[in-house]
This record gives structure tokens, C-alpha cells and sequence, in this order.
């Protein structure tokens, strides 16, 4: 999973797998990961032909250095094995399980996806897999589920379906939403996989987009589900890192870097130790400031 | 045949038969001209007021002259299909019909003249519809004369346009034929186009459903250009004249790339105090001008003038005081037209004015910056904005040519649209040279042409701005849409495309069926 821990996940943009105008351009956005729905967004006599569209996509149409995600349609709907066979097929990153209650389900769908891979020559272990959790069930299991396998990369919230579940709805301060958003969140820590906050729907209130952002980045959330390419600069500008951050992370990674010249085993940066949780953090602010565009490939400020 | 300087066979019999030279270049030196006037019978104070277009046409209008009208009331024109039926109810035949352009509005009477034999030659800037497929399948007997606005007002000065009666709505006028474009129920703004035809025309007719008081001010036409003024009921529906409220776009990929041009715009060595731009009437262009206000703010950078066809976000600079002057050829909505009558740093001009190549110095001359769209773009970055992918005639040169003389010209377009590309090998016609092009923005990233060595430079580390070779564009554009076969034509030429300066940059053949 080393690979997958640096990877940025700010935004997870979902476009409807029917949609062929949306599915060329998806790539186009700076999204950090695509998810192709072939669930909720496709109607159910669309199925078959989502299907196909998303495959033939992902087969033609370049999308950068974005992760690849896919929704399947849940386990118990007739459509779950051909979808899964079809991206594993197409070489998807990611296959993101809906309505996700028990590890066992994830479970699972790694069988399914590992049978795949050797039904179509597929690198073993090479498809991951991602849980979304839409119920008071899958809170409560979501530790089981986060750790239920290597193949793991994440845990999202899906707020809409949670709520309902709860017998409630989504308020705009969001306090419905505090103890799902605590548990996926440490469930997602604890197993060492990124943690995907829900989707807001208002695409007019940017600064009720902008709020709920700043409140999941102080949680500690990876990132956010998008339904619209214009969300995907406002939550980007939330998760920037301030001038004064990437300074102190430029300033963390050379007095690394000048220790290991000097084959020092301790470093130290203005008289403080600079042990191991200071410089995953120096790294990953200078990763957010890259994909910000704050400094260049060199790792160095652009200064506007 | 000789092939011009953007690689165009051109027949020789084309050149001899309609009196042209091949396109050579976008340097045109400094050309010597003689300029033409029109004719002009003396009146007296005489009422020029009349209530019927028929007599006018009667009186005026014979056999194998030229006529024209302006396209300032766009889709909302009332005038020309009124003008044009009375012409056809009296027989009149052979004309040349030479508006300085034809919108959607117009296609079917057109079409309607040309088939009754009332319309043999048309020029103008572009067309669209049912007029386009027409004339593309052969309606005419002799090709259409493509001019930008620019080089019709060369035309018209020169004499190769040789305009008789000249057929000129107004939302207001009094009884002498003072009017402007300003107030009443049609109001459009700037009359740009309208005034190379009063000012040249041998016989000026101004139609108006709003009779004002005399004298009637500010005169944009005066009464010493006009031999009538015609009353008529409507001349043009408030709702389709403009775009009404303007609306910024909402689009993603639209968003995208404006976002983009506005980085090349505030890259480039051009963003300084006191730099000038135009910017089109599209979503992006509107966008554009959202994200360029923004920039400017933050860099407490103000523009000297904004020229062309000015739409409302553009007047909105001006009264903010971040753009000194808008030199206004034409107004695309309702908010524009309104701020030309209320603010007098929005001056009115005339398409000579504007971009004409052939007289003392041009507002293009002094263009900075300009974004325009495409049809198609090919990889020497010539750009067509005429005909579709089918072949067909679908739009018109308006301002293209002339303003991609600025000095950093900026094509915005998607790199494909639907299944089409839009970055291709080869178009289906050529509208603007490659030559005049620096940029071409697209979602996925932008192409600069390898003649600007220090734009190369200015803009290829722009963060989020990706440069691609523009054969780099093409090949992806085709990975997504494939390879579409080629159109194919007849021998017969079905219009004549124009440069600024009057030489020919291409000939459009008839599509086979």
C-alpha cells in the first residue's frame, strides 16, 4: 500500500457513467480521482449500455495521472458481476463498493476482483478497492470494514443515504453528520487508508462549500466527493498550504537532506528535533503545494 | 493554378475571371488607395418621410443593382425580410445583395430571392442555415464574396462594393434622417457597421417605427447622408435583438478554458497598464473577461480601451474605471447599448475605423490582445470560422481576420466538440491565417505558434497550463474522435474567401450530394 499513502486525494469527482460528453471530458478538471457511476446515476434499462460506455472510455480516453475509480452497482443488485468483470477488465484503479455494512461484503468483492484479474490477465493485486459506507450499519462496522483488506485504499461517507437512515436529513452546520465523520475518519487512520468526506449538493452556496471544506481539512479528511468540476478549485484553494507552511516544510526537507549528507542520524531544525510525524508532514505539504501549483517541479515558490 | 502563401490552390481561371490576386501575406505595407463617393441628389428641407416601402422600391430599386442592410438588429430584424418581399412583389431581378452580414433571420428570404431570381451576388460576412446549405449545394449562379468587416469597409471605400440603395433600420430618427441607435423600443447601440453604408451609399433609406423630434441628437447618421426615412410598424423585436440580460456561463469545460486564456493574457509581456483588448460574444469570451477583471484588480492593472463588439461584463470595466475607453463597433446586448448612451468614454465607431486595412491607421492597428473562436484550427495554425466540418457554409469572418492582427491573438476552442475535431490536419476552408495566430487554448492545455519564439518563452511554465505542440493537439483530438473521411466537392467554386486587403485566401467548392 506504500504507493497508495502519498497519493493525493483532495477530490473525488463523480460523473455519471451514461453520460458520453461527461465521460470524454472528465479528465480535464484536475480532479484527484474520477469516479464513473454506474449506479445511482444510471437509470436501470441504461445498465448494460453505462457499462460498455465506461469500459470503451477507459480504453480510449486519456486521463492523465488521475485515479480511476469506479462505482459498481451493489452486491445484491443482478448487475454487481459484470460490472466488476468489465473494469477489472478495463484496467480500473479503484472499484468503489456502494452501500458498504460489513467487512465480509468488501471481502467479497476482493474474491470477485482477484478471480477477475486472473480471468483477464491482470496483474495480481493490481485492482484496489474502496468501501462507501451510507448507513448506521456501516458506522458502526466501519472499523472491520477499513481494515478488511490489502486492497483497501479508502473509506468514504455518503451522507444522503446515511441521513435518511438516521431518520434525519443534511443540515447546513452539519452536526448530523459529527459521529460518522469521526468514526470513518479514525477508522480510516487506523488502517492506514485515506478518508473521503461526502458530497455537498448546493452548487450555488460556494461559501457553504468553502465552510464545510475547511471543516473537514481540520478533521483530517483526504478530501471531498464532487458532483461538479466547478467545486474542484474551491476545495483545492482550502486544502493550499499557507506561504508560511511550505517555508517551514522547505526549510524541514533540507536540514533532512543536509543531515543525510553528513551521515547524521539526528536532525534538527532551529534547535528542535525534526523526528518522523514532522517530516511526513513537511512532505506532504510540499506534495499539496505542488498540486496547488505554489511551487514548481524543483520545489520552489512561485512567487505570483 | 497558383498556390497563395497558406498552400491553397487557387485556379488561375478564378484569379483572371474575378479580377483577384493570391493571398501573399499579413504584412500589407502601406497600400495606395483611391476612394470612391457616392452620388447625392440635393434636397431642401423636404419632408423625407414616407409611409411606404413600396414606393421607396419603386422609385429606387432597379435591375442589376446592389443593395445592402446592416446586421445590428440580429435575430430580431424586422427590416429585411419587409425590404426583400416588396423587391420580389415587383419583379425586380439581377440584384447584389451585399448587407454587411446576414443572420438567421433573413435565411429563408434570401433563399426565397435567390430562387426568384431577385438575388444573383451576394457578399458579405458570413451566413448560416438554410442560406449556407443552399448555397453550398449550388443556389448560385456566381460565388459568394466573403469580406471581413474590415475589408468591406475596404470594399465600400474603395469601390469594389458599390453600394445604390442602402436599406438601414433605426430605432429612432426625426424627419430628416438624424438618427442613431440609442433609444426606442429596438434599441442596439453603435450603428458600426450601418455607417459605411450611409456614409457610401448612393441612396440612403432609413427605416423607423420611432419618428423623433428635430433635430434629433446624437446623430450617428445625419440628415446630409439620407434621402428617406420610412415609417414602418416594428423594426425588430427587443427580445431577439440582444442577448438580453447577459448570463455568465456555467459550462465546466467553458470555465476551463477561459481560465486558461486569462493565464496566457496575464502571462503574456502585453499585461501592463495600459494594455487594450477584444474579446468576443461566446460563453468563454464572456468568462474570460470575469476572470481578466479579477487579474486586473489584483495587479492594480487598468486598460486603455476594449475594442469590437462590446457585450455588458466589458461596459461593467468601464465603469468601474479598469478599462479608460470602449471603441464600440457594435453592441451584442441590451446592457452594452445602454451604457453607450449613457457613458461617453464608450465611443461609437465605424467598421473603417475599426479594421479597415486600407485607410490611415485602424483601432486593430493598436490591438494588444484578442481572444476569438474557430470551427476548425490546422496545424499551421489557420484558423476557419466559415464552414462546418461537412463543408457547408455555416458562419461568417465578422472581425476575425482584422483583429488577429493584434499583437497576441488567442484562438479559445475546444479540442473537440460532440464527435468532431476541432484541431485538425486539414480544414474544409481557410478564414484567418496561421501567420496572424499566437495561441490556441483548448480544456486539456494550449499550443503556441513556433513563429513567437518569445511567447515560447512567456508562457510555456505557467502552473496548470500544459503546452502541447499543436500537431500534439491534432493527435490527440483524433485519438478521442477518430479519423473522419473527406468531404468531397465538386469543381464549382460556391464562394470566394477574402483576405482584409482583397486578395484571395480560398475558394469554397459546391459539396457533392
Amino acid at each position: 500500500m506504500a504507493e497508495t499513502e502519498e497519493r493525493l486525494r483532495r477530490t473525488m469527482m463523480f460523473v455519471p457513467g451514461n453520460n458520453p460528453a461527461m465521460l470524454k471530458d472528465a479528465g480535464i478538471y484536475g480532479a484527484d480521482s474520477i469516479m464513473f457511476d454506474l449506479e445511482d446515476a444510471v437509470s436501470l434499462q441504461e445498465k448494460d449500455a453505462a457499462r460498455d460506455l465506461v469500459y470503451e472510455a477507459l480504453k480510449t480516453v486519456d486521463y492523465g495521472t488521475a485515479e480511476k475509480v469506479v462505482r459498481v452497482n451493489g452486491v445484491d443488485t443482478p448487475f454487481y458481476k459484470d460490472d466488476v468483470r468489465a473494469m477489472v477488465k478495463a484496467g480500473i484503479d479503484v472499484i468503489r463498493l456502494p452501500k458498504t455494512e460489513t467487512a465480509d461484503m468488501i471481502k467479497e468483492l476482493v474474491d470477485d476482483v482477484a478471480a477477475a484479474e486472473t480471468e483477464f490477465g491482470r496483474e495480481e493485486g493490481s485492482t484496489h478497492v474502496m468501501a462507501a459506507i451510507e448507513s448506521a450499519k456501516g458506522v458502526i462496522n466501519a472499523n472491520e470494514i477499513a481494515a478488511a483488506s490489502d486492497r483497501m485504499i479508502g473509506i468514504a461517507l455518503s451522507a444522503e443515504d446515511y441521513t435518511t437512515d438516521m431518520k434525519t436529513h443534511r443540515y447546513p452546520d452539519g452536526r448530523e453528520l459529527e459521529y460518522a465523520r469521526n468514526v470513518i475518519l479514525h477508522a480510516a487512520r487506523a488502517a492506514g487508508i485515506a478518508a473521503f468526506d461526502t458530497v455537498f449538493t448546493n452548487l450555488d452556496d460556494e461559501a457553504g462549500l468553502i465552510r464545510e471544506t475547511k471543516f473537514i481539512h481540520q478533521l483530517g479528511y483526504d478530501g471531498k466527493s464532487v458532483i461538479n468540476p466547478r467545486q474542484i478549485p474551491v476545495i483545492n484553494a482550502v486544502y493550499a498550504p499557507t506561504k508560511a507552511e511550505v517555508q517551514n516544510a522547505q526549510q524541514v526537507i533540507a536540514a533532512i537532506d543536509e543531515a543525510h549528507e553528513k551521515g547524521s542520524g539526528v536532525i534538527s531544525l532551529n534547535g528542535q528535533m525534526v523526528d518522523r510525524p514532522v517530516a511526513l508532514r513537511a512532505q506532504r505539504v510540499m506534495n499539496l503545494a505542488k498540486a496547488s501549483h505554489l511551487v514548481d517541479e524543483e520545489g520552489n515558490y512561485v512567487e505570483e | 493554378m497558383s498556390k497563395n502563401n497558406v498552400g491553397v490552390d487557387i485556379p488561375d481561371s478564378i484569379l483572371n475571371q474575378y479580377d483577384y490576386k493570391p493571398y501573399a501575406g499579413t504584412k500589407l505595407g502601406n497600400p495606395v488607395s483611391q476612394r470612391v463617393a457616392p452620388t447625392v441628389r440635393a434636397q431642401f428641407g423636404e419632408n423625407k418621410v414616407v409611409d411606404s416601402i413600396a414606393d421607396v422600391v419603386k422609385a429606387e430599386v432597379k435591375d442589376g443593382m446592389t443593395i445592402s442592410f446592416h446586421h445590428h438588429l440580429r435575430e430580431g430584424d424586422q427590416v429585411f425580410n419587409e425590404v426583400m418581399q416588396v423587391i420580389i412583389d415587383q419583379g425586380i431581378k439581377d440584384l447584389t445583395l451585399a448587407p454587411s452580414s446576414l443572420t438567421n433571420v433573413m435565411n429563408d428570404m434570401v433563399v426565397k430571392a435567390i430562387k426568384a431570381g431577385t438575388i444573383t451576388h451576394i457578399t458579405s460576412s458570413g451566413m448560416r442555415g438554410s442560406l449556407g446549405d443552399a448555397v453550398s449545394h449550388g443556389a448560385l449562379k456566381t460565388p459568394v464574396i466573403f469580406r471581413s468587416h474590415g475589408g468591406r469597409a475596404r470594399a465600400i471605400e474603395t469601390g469594389k462594393i458599390k453600394i445604390d440603395v442602402a436599406f438601414l433600420g433605426v430605432p429612432n430618427a426625426d424627419e430628416e434622417g438624424n438618427a442613431n441607435g440609442m433609444t426606442g423600443d429596438a434599441v442596439f447601440g453603435s450603428l458600426g457597421y450601418a455607417l459605411m453604408d450611409a456614409k457610401y451609399a448612393n441612396k440612403v433609406v432609413l427605416l423607423t417605427d420611432n419618428i423623433v423630434a428635430y433635430p434629433n441628437t446624437p446623430a450617428s447618421i445625419n440628415q446630409t447622408q439620407v434621402d428617406y426615412v420610412v415609417k414602418v410598424d416594428q423594426v425588430g423585436d427587443p427580445d431577439k435583438i440582444g442577448s438580453g440580460a447577459t448570463r455568465f456561463t456555467k459550462d465546466p469545460k467553458e470555465l476551463k478554458i477561459a481560465e486558461e486564456v486569462n493565464e496566457v493574457i496575464t502571462h503574456s509581456p502585453y499585461f501592463k497598464n495600459g494594455f487594450s483588448f477584444q474579446t468576443g460574444s461566446g460563453g468563454a469570451a464572456l468568462a474570460v473577461t470575469r476572470y481578466l477583471r479579477q487579474s486586473m484588480l489584483d495587479k492594480g492593472i487598468k486598460a486603455s480601451f476594449a475594442l469590437g463588439g462590446i457585450t455588458k461584463p466589458t461596459t461593467d470595466l468601464l465603469a468601474e474605471g479598469l478599462v479608460n475607453k470602449v471603441m464600440d463597433v457594435q453592441d451584442f446586448d441590451k446592457g452594452a447599448a445602454d451604457s453607450m448612451h449613457t457613458n461617453p468614454a464608450q465611443q461609437e465607431i465605424d467598421a473603417s475605423w475599426y479594421a479597415d486595412p486600407y485607410n490611415k491607421g485602424a483601432m486593430v492597428d493598436k490591438l494588444d490582445v484578442v481572444i476569438l473562436s474557430a470551427l476548425q484550427i490546422d496545424t499551421d495554425f489557420n484558423v476557419n470560422v466559415l464552414t462546418g466540418s461537412d463543408g457547408v457554409i455555416r458562419g461568417a469572418v465578422g472581425g476575425h481576420q482584422d483583429a488577429a492582427t493584434a499583437k497576441l491573438t488567442i484562438i479559445s476552442a475546444p479540442l473537440v466538440r460532440g464527435r468532431l475535431a476541432t484541431i485538425v490536419p486539414k480544414m474544409t476552408s481557410i478564414t484567418t491565417p496561421g501567420e496572424s495566430i499566437d495561441v490556441v487554448a483548448t480544456e486539456i492545455g494550449i499550443a503556441i505558434n513556433p513563429k513567437r519564439q518569445d511567447l515560447i518563452d512567456a508562457l510555456s511554465h505557467i502552473p496548470g497550463v500544459p503546452v502541447y505542440t499543436i500537431q500534439e493537439l491534432a493527435a490527440k483530438a483524433e485519438a478521442i474522435v477518430g479519423k473522419p473521411k473527406e468531404i468531397e466537392y465538386t469543381d464549382r467554386p460556391v464562394a470566394l474567401v477574402e483576405y482584409r486587403d482583397g486578395s484571395l485566401i480560398d475558394v469554397i467548392n459546391q459539396v457533392k450530394d
